[in-house]
C-alpha cells in the first residue's frame, strides 16, 4: 500500500473520519463492559450522565479538566517545537512543591501580592525542570523523550522524600503529607457556592495566551518553523536552540501550573497522589486538540468527561473503573489515524 | 558489611544477573525495533502485558514454557497494532508508541480485575526454578552468578548471541540494519521495507514481553500492578548505552543491574541507613541519564531512526 496526499480535503472527510474514531472508541468500550457483564447499549448513556448529567457532575469534570488544560497546553507547546517533553508530570509535582513551600506561611502576604508571586515561581520551577533535558538535548545531543521520562521518576521519589522529612506536616501522624496552605494562598472560587476554583479561569486564561503567542509573536513563528524543520529554520537563521529553550520555558512553566491549581485550587496541601498522571494524560489531550492552544480546552473537557464519567459508570454498571485509560488509549491511536487519513489517501497495489 | 564485601560475595553477583535478565530481553526488542528504524515506545506497557499474559497462563494452569509463548505471541499483537500504525501509516513514532504503552497497560489490568475480582493480595505460581550446571556452577563467584539461574536467564544470554548473529552475520539481519540506515537502498533492491520494519516491530515486542514475563514467572512469582515500573524506559537508555549493538547492550543490562543491587545491600549498611531510602530509588533512573549523556556523543544511531517510509515518495 501506499500513501498520497489528498490535497484539497472535503469537509466529509475532515469530519468524517473523526467522527468514525470516535464512535469506534465508543463501541469497543461498551464490547469491552460488555465483556466484564455490563449492558453495552448504557454504557455510552451512563458515561455521559456521569460526566455532564447533573450541576455536581459538571462542576467535578470541570475540576478534573483544569489540571489537564494547562499539562496539555504545556505539551501543546513543546510538541509543536518538536521539543518530545514527556515530563510534564515532573514539572507538575515541582510547582506542587513551590506552591506548599511558599503558601504554608513563609510568606505572609495578602493574596493580591501572595498568588501572583507563588503563580510566577512555580513556573520558573517548572521550566528549570525541562531545562536540564533540553540543554542536554542541545548541548549533547541526548534524546529528551528518555530523559525526561526518566526524571518523572526521579522527581517523584523526590517528593515523596520532602513529604516524609522537610515538607511533612507535624500534625500529619505519620501520614506523608504536606501542611495546609494558608487562607491566603488558596485560589478562591469562582461562584460563590459552586466548587469551581479560580484556577480553571486561570487554565483558559493560559490557553488564550498560548494561542497569541504562537499567532501573534514572532517567537510563535520560530517554534512553528523549528517545528516543521529544524535545519531549514536553522539555514534561515532562526537560532534554533535558543528557541528549544525558551519553548521549554514555556512548557514546563504551564505543567508546573497544574500543581500550582491543584495544590492552591483543589486540595490545599500535597500529597504524592495529587496527580493521577496528568502530565501523560496531557500528551493525549495535546493530540486530540492538533497542537491547537483552544483545542487543548475542548479535549482536556473531553478526556475530563471520560474520566469522570467512566468512574461514574463504572461504579454504577460494575465494570472494573480502567476503562477510561482503555477508552482514552484507543480514541488517542484511532484520532492520529484518523487525522492523518484526512490528509492522505490509501492506495492498495 | 563493607561495599569491598558485597562486590566480591556470590550472592551479590547472582542477584546482579537475574536483575540484568528481564532487562536484556526488553532492551534487545528494542534494539531489534530501532535497528530496522522504529522507536517502540510501547514497551513499557508490552512489559506489562508479558508479566500479565504469563503469569495468567500459568496461574490457569498452562505450563511454564507455554506461558512464555503466550507472553511472546500477546507481545506480538501490540507489535503487529504499533507496526501498522507507525509503519505503512507513518504516524509518529512518539505518539504511537506512548498510546501503545497506555492501552496496554489500561486492558492489561482491566483483564485483572476480570480475571481475579475478588483477590486481595495477588496469588503466587510455581514458577521458574535455578537450575545449577554441572561442573560449571562449582566455579567460585563466576559459578553461582552465571551458571545457577533460571532457565529463562540462560535463555536471554543465548539470545544475546543469537540477535548478534542474525543482525551481522545473515542476509535477514542485514536486511533489517539496512532498513533502518537506508531504507530506498532496501526497496532498490527489491525488498519491502514495511514488510522488514513490521517483522522487526513483531519480534522486538515479543522480546519486551518475555522481558516482562520473566518478573513474574522467574524472579516474584505473582502478578501486581505497577511491577514494571520504568523498566522498559531504563531498556531504552540502555540501547543508546550499547550504541545499538547486543554485547553491548548486554554489558550495560548487567551494569546497570549490578549498580541496583548494590544499592539495596547498601541500603542495609550502617551508612545506608542514615540516607533516605528513596535516594537509592532515584540513583538507577539518575545512573541511566547519565550514561546518556556520556554515551550520546560516540553513539551510532541508525540514520532512519523514526523517519517513515512511504514508497514512491522522494
Amino acid at each position: 500500500m501506499r500513501l498520497e496526499p489528498v490535497n484539497n480535503p472535503s469537509w466529509v472527510r475532515m469530519l468524517g473520519l473523526p467522527a468514525v474514531a470516535i464512535l469506534s472508541t465508543i463501541i469497543a468500550a461498551s464490547l469491552l463492559a460488555m465483556i466484564a457483564g455490563a449492558n453495552p447499549f448504557s454504557v455510552l448513556g451512563l458515561i455521559i450522565k456521569g460526566a455532564f448529567g447533573s450541576k455536581f457532575a459538571t462542576l467535578e469534570t470541570l475540576n478534573r479538566a483544569t489540571p489537564l488544560i494547562f499539562t496539555g497546553l504545556a505539551v501543546a507547546v513543546a510538541f509543536k517545537a518538536k521539543l518530545w517533553n514527556i515530563g510534564a508530570e515532573a514539572q507538575l509535582y515541582v510547582g506542587a512543591v513551590v506552591t506548599v513551600v511558599l503558601g504554608t506561611g513563609a510568606l505572609a502576604w495578602p493574596s493580591a501580592v501572595l498568588l501572583p508571586t507563588m503563580a510566577v515561581a512555580t513556573m520558573l520551577a517548572g521550566a528549570v525542570v525541562l531545562l536540564v533535558p533540553t540543554f542536554l538535548k542541545t548541548r549533547f545531543g541526548v534524546d529528551e523523550v528518555v530523559t525526561t521520562l526518566l526524571l518523572n521518576f526521579v522527581v517523584l521519589l523526590w517528593v515523596s522524600m520532602l513529604l516524609e522529612g522537610a515538607l511533612k506536616d507535624p500534625m500529619g501522624l505519620g501520614w506523608p503529607k504536606s501542611a495546609r496552605l494558608i487562607a491566603e494562598a488558596r485560589l478562591p472560587r469562582m461562584v460563590d457556592g459552586l466548587r469551581l476554583h479560580w484556577g480553571f479561569g486561570l487554565a483558559l486564561i493560559s490557553a488564550v495566551v498560548v494561542w497569541l503567542i504562537q499567532r501573534r509573536t514572532t517567537l510563535g513563528y520560530e517554534m512553528r518553523a523549528v517545528g516543521l524543520n529544524a535545519g531549514a529554520a536553522r539555514f534561515a537563521g532562526i537560532p534554533v536552540n535558543a528557541v528549544l529553550i525558551k519553548t521549554a520555558l514555556l512548557s514546563g512553566g504551564l505543567a508546573a501550573l497544574a500543581g500550582f491549581s491543584e495544590v492552591a485550587g483543589l486540595k490545599g496541601s500535597l500529597t504524592l497522589d495529587i496527580s493521577p498522571g496528568f502530565g501523560y494524560t496531557g500528551i493525549i489531550v495535546a493530540m486530540l486538540a492538533l497542537l491547537n492552544p483552544l483545542g487543548v480546552v475542548v479535549a482536556a473537557l473531553f478526556v475530563a468527561g471520560i474520566f469522570v464519567g467512566a468512574d461514574s459508570m463504572s461504579r454504577a454498571a460494575g465494570v472494573p473503573t480502567y476503562l477510561a485509560d482503555i477508552m482514552l488509549a484507543l480514541a488517542l491511536l484511532m484520532m492520529v489515524l484518523a487525522i492523518m487519513l484526512t490528509r492522505f489517501k490509501v492506495r492498495w497495489r | 558489611m563493607d561495599i569491598l564485601d558485597i562486590l566480591i560475595s556470590a550472592s551479590f553477583w547472582t542477584a546482579a544477573i537475574r536483575i540484568a535478565s528481564p532487562l536484556i530481553f526488553a532492551a534487545l526488542g528494542e534494539l531489534i525495533c530501532e535497528r530496522a528504524g522504529v522507536l517502540n515506545l510501547g514497551i513499557e506497557g508490552i512489559m506489562v502485558v508479558g508479566a500479565f499474559a504469563g503469569w495468567l497462563t500459568v496461574y490457569l494452569g498452562g505450563g511454564l514454557w507455554f506461558g512464555v509463548a503466550v507472553a511472546m505471541l500477546s507481545g506480538m499483537a501490540f507489535g503487529l497494532l504499533h507496526g501498522l500504525l507507525t509503519v505503512p501509516f507513518g504516524l509518529s513514532q512518539h505518539v504511537v508508541g506512548l498510546g501503545i504503552t497506555l492501552l496496554a497497560t489500561s486492558l492489561t489490568y482491566y483483564s485483572y480485575r476480570l480475571a481475579l475480582p475478588e483477590v486481595t493480595s495477588p496469588p503466587k505460581i510455581e514458577a521458574f526454578q535455578p537450575f545449577e550446571i554441572p561442573v560449571l556452577s562449582d566455579i567460585p563467584l563466576l559459578g553461582p552468578a552465571l551458571f545457577s539461574q533460571t532457565p529463562l536467564t540462560y535463555l536471554a544470554f543465548v539470545l544475546v548471541l543469537v540477535v548478534s548473529i542474525v543482525l551481522y552475520r545473515t542476509p535477514v539481519g542485514l536486511a533489517v540494519r539496512a532498513a533502518g540506515e537506508n531504507p530506498a537502498a532496501v526497496e532498490a533492491q527489491g525488498l519491502s521495507v514495511t514488510a522488514i520494519r513490521m517483522g522487526a516491530v513483531m519480534v522486538g515486542s515479543g522480546l519486551m514481553a518475555v522481558g516482562g514475563a520473566f518478573l513474574t514467572m522467574s524472579a516474584f512469582n505473582s502478578f501486581f500492578f505497577e511491577m514494571i515500573n520504568g523498566r522498559g524506559w531504563i531498556c531504552i537508555a540502555l540501547v543508546v548505552f550499547g550504541s545499538w549493538k547486543p554485547g553491548k547492550t548486554l554489558l550495560g543490562a548487567v551494569l546497570f543491574a549490578a549498580f541496583d543491587a548494590l544499592q539495596i545491600r547498601v541500603q542495609q549498611t550502617p551508612l545506608g541507613a542514615d540516607i533516605p531510602y528513596q535516594i537509592f530509588l532515584m540513583a538507577p533512573y539518575i545512573l541511566s541519564i547519565l550514561a546518556l549523556v556520556v554515551m550520546s556523543r560516540r553513539a551510532q544511531v541508525p540514520a532512519a531512526l523514526m523517519v517513515p517510509f512511504n514508497k514512491g515518495e522522494r
